[in-house]
Formats: structure tokens, C-alpha cells, sequence
């Protein structure tokens, strides 16, 4: 699949009434990339996650997962493109209904001909990949703490062994070391199943150790897409004033000495 | 690694003496065949001595447990042959990943049937003092309210009568009026075989305005209005709204139950007014195509039947129907804990709840008329 880039996105101008959110905003993402999308409140990066995960179609350009459009894409394929890719939700989104074991199951049933007992085993193993503890697999999602919810949300987003993985702020509201943990849940998986993955954050910890490269979205467009190391060092006042602050460049100079 | 692209090929395995030889995508789809198999191969994997990979296509974390459990079928001492670096290290992870969690806990036992009445008959207990608690505290803001009535909130107010009682007209209308056409029409029947057409007026006016005006309106807006108090109580409680109202010094009982319960006690009584005159009008079209009553006369015998006591004790029930609405629909939303399902199970429980209410409480009501002398 090499040469094909996962994820691809050109010209797209999501509208909500008449506010334009972006203007023919272009972004490429390789296969076994960690590419994080930031920008200030209300810049979109929300929306075009949801546009790229085919929640919300764009009014304008093309976005191409796997090399295959999604704007004008039918059921079937939608359907088969959506076995390939895991999303985290920024609430964790958990059935609450069900317990986190049976919140794992939910998408292997779905898309698999497994046996129960099997379904059970697999999510079982999600579970442990996620971090979760095997005592955890009874809880319901409104008896677990924020991190664990996360972990939770992660292990059904493992479910079916997706290729690509989009994670929405997935740091935030945790404490330090639960964000820690997570971060580097997400290298582990990245360096052993060989994902890619997308995420939103604003966590300047997970910037650093995290990402390969870091699209900053402004002025309803990419205005910067590079490695933190160089994105940092980019002379655009948008990038300047979001990277300047005391606590972005403490986290700098940690990373930097590193 | 990941799937390369999603191919056909399945997982086989091919048991040879003490090797087995995998072969094709151990994938999460590529297993499917072998995994609803498995219980058939269980006793052939016993002698499996090493797990040959070097033919394995693509390999993911479902095909590694599958590997792994049939290392352990095998009876856990096996040699891993021809993996590549990169399946071998997925097999490690997932091994490693297994035994990090730990055991899953044992199963717990199914409750007997004496803890089951037992905690049935607690929970209803505590459901119960629960409620009587409410009751008191929205009593007591009731009364400082009824001390300084400018705090309640207008707006509020107005908004939840318009909800509650304008806009519940039409559907109020129509089946109440269907309802007097029922009735009239299975009385009538009987009443024509006798000759005593003209009686209808007493069935219909009476049996209405008593009964099932108050009766029916109280249910419709039960279902209507009660379920939409608890779906937004409840709502708010899983956001968190209550709790910030409580740290902003804003009494919930204040903003959220008083108005509605007040609201309430204007509509539901107009709403029964409303559905005696509709109820009626039902009962009148029937007379005159059925029993040849036109509607004059039928208007002209209604003062003598219909007493204005028996107006009153009909729509007199209105306000205790619409306390006992207002207070369950607001009480079951803040039983809400959790998510989703809890808004929407106390939903049920409300509806139903308020509904067995009314009906008892008018059965109540009914039979103390008679001694009270409000016959």
C-alpha cells in the first residue's frame, strides 16, 4: 500500500450555515505516521476529524481514506472502510447500557462471524492491550474512572484491528500520569500493530512525544504542517503565539534536552 | 503486521504429527472458519509439539490469541517455529499483554430467590421514603414560595403552561371527544331497546364530567408532560446541571420543580374543562345521528342532570392529579444516576408510576365522595 497516503484531504470547506470553517484545506497522512491535528478553539479540527471519519460530509473538495473517496461514497464500501479504522471519542462514548467487555464485542459482532466464546476472548485481549485489568470487564462505563474510560474507549477502538486510528483529545481530562500512560499506549501499539494514527489534542506533553508530525489548522486552512521540532521554529503569528506561551515552551525545553 | 490488503485468504492449520502448520491471513477475518471449528480440533492440537509459521500470510492481534490458544491446547510447552521477526514479536505482546491483566474475577452467583424479595422489598421501601421526602421538601418550598411569591419565575411559569396545557389541546381534544362518542354510542344501543333514548344525556354529561374527562386528561398528560419532566430532570442530572445549580445557590426545587408543578395546576384543570365540553360535544353527535336527540334538547336537559356540584368534584380531582404528575415526573428525574439507560428506565418507571397514581388516588377519591355527601 506504500505510496498511497492513508489519509488525504484536499480542498474541503466544511459550512455550518454560512460560518466556513476551512477554505481549501489540503493534508496528507503516510501509512505509520502519529499526526496530530492543532489550532485554536474553533479552528475545526473537531469537524474535519468527524469529516474524515464520514460523520459529517464536506461541502466542498475530496478526502480519500485508504485511497478511496468518501464523499460520494455508497453503503457498502462506507461499511467496509469503517472495519479499517478505530475512533476514540473525546467522552469515551461507552454504551452505557453495557459493560466494557460487551462494549468491546459490540463491533467484532458486528463485522465478524465469530464464535461467542471467541468474541469474548478477542475483547478480552483488547482489554489487556488497552491496559484494562481483566477485573474490569463487568464494570459499567458510569462505575470507571476518566482514565479508565479512556482505556475502555481504546480497547473498542482496537476492536477489529484497524489500520488507522483517530483519537480525539484523547489526554484531555486526565491526570498526568493516566495522560502519561496513554501516550505511551499509543507508541506501544503504534511500534507493535504498525498503526497510524490521527488525534486531536492540545496536550503540548503528547505533541512532543508522541507525533511525527503536527498539521496546525488557522485561517481555514493547514498553515503549518511539519515535526514539532521544526513547526515550533515556524515564523507564522498563528504558530508563533500558540507555541509562546511559558507552559508550551517549558514543555520545549524538556523535550529539546531529551 | 496489519493486513496488507484485505484478501480472501483464510486462516488453515494443518496438523502434522506434532507440527503445526499455519498457514494463509491469521487475521480477525481470516479465522473465522477456523475459530467455529475449534472445539473439533481441541483433541488433535493435544499432541502438538511446535507451531510452524513461516507460511503465515498476515498475522494480527485475533490470530496471535488463536496461536496462543492453541499453544495452550497443546498444553503450554511448544516450540515456535519460521515466524518472522515481526509476527514473533506480536505473539510476545499479546502473550505479555494476557498475562498483565490478570485472571478475569469468578463469575458471581445468581441471587436466591429470598435476597431477591429482600432487596426488591428494600428498594421499593427506600423508593418509597425517597418520594415522602420529596414530597416534604417540595411542600416546604412550596410554602416560602407561597411567602414571597416573586421569586417564582414567570417566564418559567407561563412557558410551562403553554407546553403543558395549550399545545396538549388538540390531542386532549380529539381523544376525549372520541371517548364520548364511544360511550355514547355503547349506551345508546341499550338505552334505544328500552325507549329511554332521552337518558343518554344523563350517561354521557355524568359519566364525563365525573369521571373520564379528569380521568383520561390526567393520563395524556402523565404520558405527555410527566415523562418529558423526567427526561429533562434526568438529563440534567447526567450533565451535571443540578449539581452546578446547587453550587450556584439555585435551589433546584425552586427553578426546576416548583414552576412545573404550578404549571401543572393551571393547565390540568382547564385541560379537563376543555375535555368535559369536547367529551360531551362527542356524546351529543352520537344522540342525535343514533337516537334522534337533537342537540337542542339535548343542551336544554343538561342543567337538570348535570349539578354544578358535579362539575366541581370532576374538575375538582384536576389539581391532585397534577401534583401527583408533576411530582413524580420531577422526582424520578433526580433518581437518574448514570447514563442513557438510567434517563430513560426512570422515564418508564414515571409514566407508570403517575398513571397507577391517578387511578388510585380517583378510586379513592370516588368512593369517599359518596360518604362525604358529594354524590
Amino acid at each position: 500500500m506504500s505510496g498511497v497516503p492513508v489519509v488525504e484531504v484536499r480542498g474541503v470547506a466544511p459550512r455550518f450555515g454560512s460560518l466556513v470553517l476551512h477554505e481549501a484545506l489540503d493534508l496528507e497522512i503516510e501509512t505509520g505516521e502519529v499526526v496530530a491535528l492543532v489550532g485554536g478553539s474553533g479552528s475545526g479540527k473537531t469537524t474535519l476529524l468527524r469529516e474524515i471519519i464520514m460523520l459529517h460530509r464536506p461541502s466542498a473538495g475530496a478526502i480519500h481514506l485508504f485511497g478511496e473517496d468518501v464523499v460520494g461514497i455508497g453503503e457498502a464500501a462506507a461499511q467496509r472502510l469503517r472495519r479499517r479504522f478505530g475512533v476514540l471519542f473525546q467522552m469515551g462514548a461507552l454504551f452505557s447500557s453495557l459493560s466494557v467487555l460487551e462494549n468491546v464485542i459490540v463491533p467484532l459482532r458486528e463485522h465478524t462471524d465469530l464464535p461467542p466464546r471467541q468474541l469474548a476472548e478477542i475483547a478480552a485481549l483488547k482489554m489487556a492491550l488497552a491496559g484494562l485489568p481483566a477485573n474490569a470487564a463487568d464494570k459499567l462505563p458510569r462505575q470507571l474512572s476518566g482514565g479508565m474510560i479512556k482505556r475502555a474507549s481504546m480497547a473498542r477502538a482496537l476492536a477489529l484491528d484497524p489500520e488507522l486510528l483517530f483519537l480525539d483529545e484523547p489526554t484531555a481530562g486526565l491526570d498526568p500520569i493516566s495522560a502519561g500512560a496513554l501516550d505511551e499506549l499509543v507508541l506501544q501499539l503504534r511500534e507493535s500493530l504498525g498503526l497510524t494514527v490521527v488525534m486531536v489534542t492540545h496536550d503540548l506533553d503528547s505533541l512532543w512525544r508522541t507525533t511525527d508530525r503536527v498539521a496546525f489548522l488557522g485561517e481555514r486552512r493547514v498553515v503549518g504542517f511539519a515535526p514539532m521540532g521544526e513547526l515550533v521554529r515556524d515564523p507564522h503569528p498563528l504558530i508563533r503565539d500558540y507555541f509562546d506561551s511559558p507552559r508550551a515552551r517549558a514543555a520545549a525545553s524538556a523535550y529539546r534536552k531529551t | 503486521m496489519p493486513h496488507d490488503q484485505p484478501t480472501k485468504l483464510t486462516a488453515l492449520l494443518r496438523v502434522d504429527g506434532p507440527v503445526a502448520r499455519c498457514d494463509g491471513n491469521w487475521t480477525l477475518h481470516g479465522i473465522e472458519g477456523l475459530a467455529r471449528g475449534w472445539a473439533a480440533q481441541r483433541s488433535v492440537a493435544a499432541q502438538v509439539r511446535a507451531i510452524d509459521g513461516s507460511a503465515i500470510h498476515a498475522l494480527d492481534t485475533a490470530g496471535a490469541l488463536l496461536l496462543l490458544q492453541l499453544e495452550s491446547a497443546a498444553g503450554g510447552r511448544v516450540d515456535w517455529e519460521g515466524f518472522a521477526p515481526e509476527d514473533a514479536a506480536l505473539v510476545e505482546l499479546v502473550r505479555e499483554r494476557r498475562a498483565a491483566a490478570g485472571e478475569p474475577p469468578p463469575p458471581t452467583p445468581p441471587e436466591g430467590a429470598l435476597a431477591r424479595l429482600g432487596r426488591l422489598a428494600l428498594e421499593r421501601f427506600e423508593e418509597m421514603t425517597g418520594f415522602l421526602a420529596f414530597l416534604g421538601e417540595a411542600a416546604m418550598a412550596m410554602l416560602r414560595l407561597l411567602a414571597n411569591p416573586r421569586r417564582l419565575r414567570g417566564r418559567a411559569l407561563l412557558k410551562g403552561i403553554e407546553e403543558a396545557g395549550a399545545n396538549a389541546m388538540p390531542i386532549v381534544g380529539l381523544l376525549t371527544f372520541l371517548i364520548g362518542v364511544v360511550t355514547a354510542y355503547q349506551g345508546g344501543q341499550l338505552l334505544k331497546t328500552y325507549g329511554a333514548n332521552i337518558f343518554i344525556v344523563d350517561m354521557v354529561a355524568l359519566t364525563m364530567v365525573r369521571e373520564m374527562a379528569p380521568l383520561i386528561v390526567a393520563i395524556i398528560v402523565a404520558g405527555r408532560t410527566g415523562s418529558a419532566y423526567t427526561a429533562q430532570i434526568g438529563t440534567m442530572q447526567v450533565t451535571e446541571e443540578i449539581d452546578a445549580l446547587r453550587t450556584i445557590g439555585i435551589q433546584p426545587m425552586e427553578l426546576l420543580v416548583l414552576p412545573k408543578v404550578v404549571a401543572l395546576l393551571v393547565a390540568l384543570p382547564l385541560l379537563t374543562l376543555f375535555a368535559d365540553v369536547l367529551s360531551v360535544m362527542g356524546g351529543m353527535l352520537v344522540a342525535r345521528t343514533l337516537l334522534d336527540i337533537g342537540f337542542v334538547d339535548f343542551v336544554e336537559r343538561i342543567p337538570a342532570v348535570l349539578s354544578w356540584r358535579s362539575l366541581l368534584v370532576g374538575v375538582g380531582k384536576a389539581p391532585i392529579f397534577a401534583v401527583i404528575i408533576a411530582l413524580v415526573g420531577c422526582y424520578q428525574g433526580f433518581q437518574v444516576r448514570g447514563g442513557a439507560d438510567s434517563v430513560g428506565r426512570q422515564t418508564t418507571v414515571s409514566v407508570v408510576q403517575s398513571i397507577f397514581l391517578v387511578i388510585i388516588v380517583d378510586a379513592i377519591l370516588v368512593i369517599n365522595f359518596g360518604s362525604w355527601g358529594l354524590r
